[in-house]
């Protein structure tokens, strides 16, 4: 008998929990792929979408405050600036002008 | 005329079968019946200025267009022609599409188009947008209409994806489909990131991840025989029904319910072989079966009638309703009343997915889309409870609250606000907290509830459910609900149109 609707035999039905009950059930790849939700730390800048970084601002150690340029993120034809969102010491820099950068990526840390 | 008919010449063509592909006039010719093909519009040329483009000559102007019939139904079809400058889409290409829609709205009858088109024709700059614009118009005013098929037979790229977005459905073969907004050069160039064709718009992707088509084949033949069959299952045009076909009983010693259900509760079973055990000849033609396989659509027949299944598939995800499953349902309920396809719904789910992923994912918002297009529908609603029908799910799923016209209930069915197990934990929550025996006082409980609620009598007796029936009498009742169902006619407030949840 045939135990999965895309591949026959192929996938082991697993423990699936709804609730307080169990099921055994196949749980499909898109479902096992989805990230772990991660609480935001403003002290930690990324990138909103993915682009190259034309001019960084600041350099580690620079006292900064909240509003200040860090850096500049260049995408769909828009430069777009980012500023601090909180005053702070800068103490890391993972970027360097001219620099692509994917999404999600760590570009400067504050504490 | 010679020159017409040969597309973009020998060396395009030869460059053209290399891919895989058919040529367009092929194609069309493939799929339609022998000899009904009629072309129009074989001489329109293309008005470009620029660039030198007067001096070059563009056969058909990189389209193929005109009507023929599908197992005797008629169909307005056109074919963009890859091998005529790349079958890029320009003013006269455009409006030889914009015409043959026309045509297939005035005529009433169902529209295919197949894409093979390297996008908009640069050279002819905002009347190839104003083109693309035009097509768009015409796709959402015939929706609901009349049949709208989109075969994606090569690239379609940028604005052209836009056509097949808002059609009925998606035809892809694999290797060959390719459907983006922007393609990997763009993406490289604008934001670094590098991605394959294949792996950002492939056949696969669009029928997995995407869910933006309908239908998957391996090859172009056995696309045009996956088009064939669906075009047996739809009517012509909104005002009619699906013809309808000889009488069958379900091949039942292959599909019997009795025996396809599991004993326990907890193990999962395959809800399309439930369908199986109730449709003409045991057919069931499943759309989407790739994406959000934890719910499953098609078309089926009982006696000799189409009939629409939503089905929750227990072997994925336990059935559970999520943003995937509920915009996938939701479009096919949607599909269904505007085309007089009465809708069967067989219940067996958990409830919505809980998670975090979810919730941020508007899991509210796409699960509303269900429950709208069930409230919506005016055609025949028959709802069959399975297995398990709880909280949030239940009502989702074609309830009579959302004015299901008739609900059955086999035995085992359970409807209840959710699972025993949590249930019993906030009902009982002080005795079990308080007890010696903690463990032992909520099994009991568990029991205790399981007993009073794990049935479908206590919705019964509300009226909720119209019958208690045993599973191999599924078809039956099903049969009989759809033959006196044929006269039903309801009419929704008036209004200008109302606003689901897109």
């Amino acid at each position: 008998m045939e135990n999965t609707p895309e591949n026959p035999n192929s996938t082991p039905l697993q423990s699936f929990k709804v609730g307080d009950d169990e099921y055994f059930t196949i749980v499909p790849q898109k479902f096992l792929n989805r990230k772990a939700y991660q609480t935001p730390n403003p002290k930690i800048i990324t990138s909103f979408m993915p682009g190259n970084i034309p001019d960084v601002f600041v350099m580690i150690g620079d006292v900064v405050v909240e509003g200040q340029k860090l850096c500049t993120l260049e995408a769909m034809k828009m430069k777009n600036v980012i500023y601090s969102p909180c005053s702070g010491t800068v103490k890391s820099i993972n970027v360097e002008p001219g620099k692509m950068v994917p999404k999600n990526f760590v570009l400067i840390e504050i504490e | 005329m010679q020159n017409a008919l040969q597309g973009g010449g020998a060396k395009a063509i030869e460059k053209q079968v290399a891919m895989g592909k058919m040529t367009a006039r092929d194609r069309i010719i493939s799929l339609l019946d022998t000899n009904s093909f009629h072309e129009y519009d074989l001489f329109v040329e293309h008005a470009a200025k620029d660039f030198d483009m007067d001096k070059k000559y563009l056969a058909g102007d990189g389209v193929i267009t005109g009507t023929g019939t599908i197992s005797g139904h008629p169909v307005c079809i056109f074919a963009q022609d890859f091998t005529v400058a790349g079958g890029s889409l320009g003013l006269m290409h455009a409006r030889k599409i914009t015409k043959i829609m026309d045509h297939a709205m005035s005529l009433k009858i169902p529209l295919i188009g197949i894409n093979d088109s390297g996008g908009a024709r640069i050279q002819e700059g905002v009347n190839s947008l104003a083109g693309y614009g035009e097509i768009f118009y015409r796709n959402t005013q015939a929706s609901g209409v009349i049949p709208q098929i989109s075969v994606i037979l090569g690239p379609c790229a940028g604005g052209a994806v836009y056509s097949p977005a808002l059609t009925d459905f998606v035809f892809v073969v694999d290797k060959i489909s390719k459907m983006f907004i922007t393609g990997p050069e763009v993406i490289k160039s604008v934001l670094g990131e590098e991605i394959s064709m294949e792996e950002l718009g492939g056949a696969r992707v669009h029928s997995e991840i995407t869910g933006n088509a309908h239908f998957f084949a391996e090859s172009e033949a056995e696309c045009f025989d996956q088009i064939k069959k669906l075009m047996t299952y739809i009517p012509w045009n909104n005002t009619k029904k699906a013809d309808p076909y000889p009488k069958k009983a379900p091949r039942t010693k292959e599909f019997k319910i009795s025996e396809i259900m599991p004993t326990d509760p907890r193990e999962p079973y395959d809800v399309r072989k439930v369908i199986m055990a109730i449709t003409d000849d045991s057919n069931f033609f499943e759309i989407q079966e790739m994406f959000a396989a934890n719910i499953v659509i098609g078309f089926g027949r009982i006696n000799g009638q189409t009939v629409g299944f939503v089905a929750n598939q227990p072997m994925v995800l336990a059935g559970v309703l999520d943003v995937d499953s509920s915009d996938k349902a939701a479009r096919f309920i949607r599909y269904c009343n505007a085309f007089n396809v009465p809708l069967v719904t067989l219940v067996d789910l958990p409830g919505y997915l809980p998670g975090i992923d979810q919730e941020h994912a508007g899991v509210i918002r796409h699960g509303a889309k269900i429950l709208y297009s069930y409230s919506e529908a005016t055609v025949p609603k028959i709802t069959v409870i399975l297995r398990k029908a709880y909280g949030g799910g239940y009502i989702a799923m074609c309830s009579r609250h959302l004015k299901a016209d008739f609900v059955f209930t086999w035995p085992t069915a359970e409807i209840a606000v959710m699972g025993p197990e949590g249930a019993a934990n906030i009902i009982f929550r002080s005795e079990i907290l308080n007890a010696e025996n903690p463990d032992q006082v909520r099994k009991e409980k568990i029991e205790e509830y399981k007993q009073k609620f794990a049935n479908p009598y206590v919705a019964a007796a509300h009226g909720y459910i119209d019958a208690v029936i045993e599973p191999d009498e599924t078809r039956k009742f099903i049969a009989h609900a759809l033959e006196i169902s044929v006269q039903k006619s309801e009419k929704s407030p008036e209004k200008k149109h109302g606003l689901p949840p897109f």
